[in-house]
């Protein structure tokens, strides 16, 4: 098996009541993945930091697991983002903070800015728990774009390594590609032949990616493709969220320049309210 | 096949039909047009200039099929306002400017601007307007003419004007307050009687032909002078070579005044409203269930009100209550508008002359009714009933266009709701925050679509919405689902609940889903409102004559049900019913294979003052086999009449007196000749007269069209327990 897109996965920790469930989903995420886990700590190294890590990675020693902690002063993103440079960490797993009271997540300002400068993949966890949840269905975008090949294979090998059932490919179909508007019923009838069409495209595109891909990763999983209509990138997270999706996995943003935060699209969307659990592919 | 050559004929086969309900309609249209005209103090025959220049150009590049164009009762408050500031002349130009920017509305496919509007606040600008259009005419139609400068002093002199008009001496304003008190009540009890010949003349034009009747009587019989004082007559109707010959001067003067464009502003918003609202009321009425171009009818309106003003008549928007008498006289496309358009030209040609024997106040009572039902305190109890905030959106709207105009009303309407919305929820940020969202995800699922909503979705941000829900089919099934949305408003759930009813008269299915689960969901803490009709509460004192059916019931052993039951499926692929509302049916009496079922109905049809709100009882059987799909009814004077617009009657071989007596009706005619066999035929020959129709397999049985009586209850069930067996023996 050639395929292992994360050797080396990268967790900023800090010492906060949640450090335990952060720790224990990494550790299981490297398991899975055969990776290697760095842990990075931004502040000075001391003992007892030290120890309390190892108390709680002690769980996962039987199963050897292969892991370094970094520490290391100064500004947090930017010391994140140096860590996993020099580490090669492909994988940076981030978590989400809860908005108060009500159920929503949202990626807090330092983590918002690691997202979005990262040169790695990047897992946004917004319910790190203890025990393992099991992921069973993962939602991967299928839009046209040179890095959405590679992106639908990641998700395959992560839906095999976590024995997801079901994997939904959604292509999302901006509005403007319906060059007719509805007025009226003829309109309307053309508007919806131009749509099953659209349809067909994406389907069809989508089916020759997956047969590309190796058999041992298609074989055991229900797969799934559903052409939505709205905005890109907004619309697979409003998705994600409604058919109750464990794992969303997406493309990373080709460039994010100050208007793109202003007029948010895409990642931005996803950033600001994550309907699940997020991996965003480099 | 050529499809193009099929248009042509079946629009040639339709044109009888559509020249007769364009007749029906200019009936409506003479009276209301000149009477609009001079609410807004302009000349009578702007409002007929309007209507006539709408018709022919709206029917010609319009995107609507059975709408009718003229002007417009909602218009009366700002044409008012804009003469009284601008002056005859400036206002014309207001009036072309107007149709500009609706033309440009449209071109931007704007079409969606009245869906910003939060329909509380829409329905208190009306009420206001009908107000305003009552408060000015009652006083005219009790010949009381007074003038005020503030609207609101109209409506409180009212009850001087009642206490002066019981003591008038002078014999000329006793007979003119007569007229108009004659043409109201005529208004107001027209609705009530099912007459057919009655109710082929529109009310406000058998107040026109009594009140030139009246004149001629006593010119011609009496030989006296009109016993109607002379300055209650309409005056200033030109003959039609001095309307080609007189057309006023527009003057553009005063273009670069800030009254002049607060009253273009005004003119356009409220014409844009108006006709957006009743393209989406008539295409409801719609028997062949097309959907509306609006933007291309905006253009279309546009380009009509410009023509308009340049030949001295008023805007001209989509009016609802003429456009439902078009539908109910079976006005199948937009050659109806043409044809009122047409007909209104010869009635001015012809009779123009004949116009002036109209007494003022009689022409004011359709007016002053019109205002009533803008205004009705009905509205207002509804209003209640969706909640206590949307009363105080109601009534601010309401005040503030009264006291200072409507723009600045519908603003505070709007402003009131969102305050309204904030306090609700506590939290601006919810609004703010997902404001510009595209909150609206759709996608298709299986075979059905599946629309869901989040963050929160009102009048602010329903064109979101709406945009998705119109790019479905109405016959498709959809899944509205708003369990991730925190907050609906009534805007919102009231368009929601036409589009369900539209759906459904389709052969569609819609369901809204999500919002009951926030009620008892405690992990989600949202102050949301469910607003969805419920059902009334049930009630328990039962009247004489449901106790009577519910004796009835046990004797003959039949199941009764008093309550009302607005789920009328099984009524929806009735012919009878496709230009109509049912409201509601109760008293249903059934028997125990539920095959017979004899019911109260309430049901409406046409809207506004052309609606009529009719309770009957009727009979529904549901046979066990198919039959082809037929109506059976009498043949009168109307039926003959009919036949000449292309109904043709189906003849029986070898039942003269049947095809004499009976008017039958049906596309397939080899299959309605052999089903009525001999035995069917005498069965109808030998038995009282129903209507009845057959949707393919139910038959619909019902007399006249009012409550039956306990004795004609007995014998309608008797007749359809009769008809079942023989239909079924056959």
């Amino acid at each position: 098996m050639s395929f292992t897109p994360f050797k080396t996965i990268g967790l900023g920790i800090a010492f906060s009541p949640n450090l335990k469930a952060n720790l224990y989903e990494a550790a299981r995420l490297s398991l899975f993945f055969n990776a290697k886990l760095v842990l990075i700590h931004v502040g000075s190294k001391s003992e007892d930091k030290i120890k309390k890590i190892n108390t709680i990675l002690d769980f996962f020693k039987p199963e050897n697991l292969d892991y370094q902690v970094i520490f290391k002063s100064g500004n947090p993103v930017d010391v994140i983002l140096n860590a996993s440079a020099e580490k090669n960490i492909d994988l940076l797993i981030i978590g989400a903070a809860k908005r108060e009271k009500l159920v929503k997540y949202y990626v807090g300002s330092i983590a918002r800015k690691i997202s979005r400068q990262a040169k790695c993949s990047l897992l946004l966890l917004i319910n790190p728990s203890i025990e393992r949840l099991s992921c069973r269905h993962i939602v991967v975008n299928g839009i046209e774009d040179p890095k959405t090949q590679q992106t639908i294979e990641t998700a395959f090998y992560v839906g095999s390594k976590l024995n997801a059932e079901k994997l939904t490919i959604v292509e999302e179909i901006k509005q403007n590609e319906i060059a007719v508007k509805v007025d009226d019923d003829k309109s309307l009838r053309h508007a919806n032949i131009i749509k099953q069409r659209l349809r067909q495209r994406e389907n069809s595109r989508v089916n020759h990616i997956i047969e590309d891909l190796p058999q041992e990763y298609t074989s055991n999983i229900t797969v799934k493709s559903q052409p939505i209509f709205g905005t890109q990138g907004y619309s697979i997270g409003h998705y994600a969220q409604i058919s109750r999706a464990d794992l969303l996995v997406m493309n990373a943003p080709t460039k994010t320049t100050f208007w793109d935060r202003l007029f948010p699209h895409d990642i931005e969307h996803i950033l600001t309210e994550l309907p699940t659990d997020v991996l965003i592919i480099q | 096949m050529s499809p193009k050559q099929n248009n042509i004929k079946t629009f040639l086969n339709a044109l009888p039909k559509n020249i007769f309900s364009g007749f029906v309609v200019s009936l409506i249209a003479l009276p209301l047009g000149l009477g609009l005209a001079m609410a807004s103090d302009a000349p009578p025959i702007a409002g007929v200039i309007a209507a006539v220049i709408g018709g022919v150009t709206v029917s010609i590049l319009g995107g609507s099929h059975v709408t009718i164009a003229g002007p417009g009762n909602g218009l009366v408050g700002v044409l008012l306002v804009t003469i009284a500031t601008l002056g005859l002349e400036s206002a014309y130009a207001a009036i072309i400017c107007s149709g500009i920017l609706l033309s440009i509305l449209g071109f931007l496919r704007l079409g969606k601007l009245a869906d910003f509007f939060p329909s509380s606040a829409i329905q208190g600008m009306l009420a206001a307007i009908g107000l305003i259009i009552l408060g000015k005419q009652f006083h005219i139609m009790l010949a009381h003419r007074i003038k005020r400068e503030d609207t609101m002093d109209y409506l409180f002199e009212i009850p001087f004007t009642l206490n002066d008009a019981i003591h008038y001496e002078n014999t000329g304003l006793i007979f003119a307050a007569l007229a108009g008190l004659i043409s109201f009540l005529i208004m107001i009890f027209y609705s009530k009687i099912r007459n057919k010949y009655l109710q082929l003349i529109p009310a406000p034009m058998w107040i026109v032909i009594l009140s030139i009747t009246f004149s001629y009587y006593f010119e011609l019989v009496a030989h006296e002078a009109n016993p109607i004082a002379s300055n209650y007559m309409i005056s200033g109707i030109p003959q039609f070579s001095e309307i080609i010959s007189q057309i006023p001067t527009v003057n553009f003067g005063k273009i670069g005044s800030f009254s002049f464009w607060s009253s273009v502003l005004a003119l356009t918003l409220i014409a844009s409203i108006e006709s957006l609202l009743s393209i989406k009321a008539v295409d409801k009425l719609d028997p062949e269930k097309r959907r509306s171009n609006v933007n291309r009818d905006l253009k279309a309106l546009g380009l009509a009100t410009i023509g308009s003003g340049f030949l001295g008549g008023l805007n001209v928007v989509t009016v609802i209550a003429r456009s439902s008498v078009n539908v109910n006289n079976g006005g199948t496309n937009r050659s109806s508008n043409f044809f009122h358009a047409l007909f209104l030209v010869i009635f001015i040609v012809l009779f123009s002359t004949q116009l002036t024997r109209i007494p003022l106040p009689a022409l004011m009572a359709i007016l002053v009714f019109t205002g009533y039902k803008l205004a009705s305190p009905e509205n207002i109890r509804k209003i209640f009933r969706i909640g206590k905030e949307q009363l105080i959106i109601f009534f601010v709207t309401l005040l503030v266009t009264l006291k200072i105009g409507l723009i600045s009303g519908i603003l505070c309407g709007v402003l009131v709701t969102f305050i309204i919305h904030v306090v609700l929820n506590k939290s601006v940020s919810l609004f703010a925050r997902n404001w510009l969202k595209p909150n609206v995800l759709m996608f298709q699922e299986d075979d059905h679509y599946y629309i869901s909503v989040k963050h929160f979705c009102s009048f602010l941000n329903y064109y979101k919405l709406k945009d998705k829900l119109n790019a479905i089919p109405e016959n498709e099934d959809v899944i509205v689902d708003f369990s991730l949305c925190q907050f609906v408003d009534h805007t919102v759930m009231e368009n929601l609940n036409n589009y369900q009813e539209l759906f459904s008269k389709r052969g569609g299915n819609f369901e809204v889903l999500g919002l009951d689960l926030h009620d008892t969901d405690s992990k989600h803490p949202f102050a949301l409102r469910r607003l969805l009709p419920v059902p009334n509460v049930i009630k328990n004192s039962l009247t004489r004559r449901q106790k009577t059916i519910e004796e009835l019931s046990v004797s003959f052993n039949l199941n009764y049900k008093s309550q009302k039951e607005k789920q009328t499926l099984f009524l929806d692929n009735f012919l009878f019913f496709r230009t109509k509302q049912i409201n509601h049916i109760y008293n249903q009496l059934s028997n125990q294979e539920q095959s017979l079922n004899v019911f109260d109905i309430e049901f409406s049809e046409g809207e506004f003052i052309a609606k009529e709100v009719v309770r009957s009882t009727m009979l529904h059987i549901k046979l066990n086999k198919d039959i082809p799909e037929f109506t059976l009814d009498r043949e009168g004077f109307l039926e003959k009449i009919y036949a000449f617009t292309g109904f043709k009657d189906i003849p029986i071989k070898n039942h003269s007196d049947f095809s004499n007596r009976f008017y039958l009706l049906g596309e397939d005619t080899k299959a309605i000749q052999h089903f009525f066999t001999d035995e069917i035929t005498h069965f109808f020959e030998s038995n009282p007269y129903y209507h009845i129709e057959s949707n393919g397999h139910d038959l619909l049985v019902f007399g006249r069209q009012r409550l039956a009586s306990i004795k004609e209850l007995k014998a309608l069930y008797d007749f359809g327990k009769r008809l079942y067996k023989t239909i079924n023996n056959y």
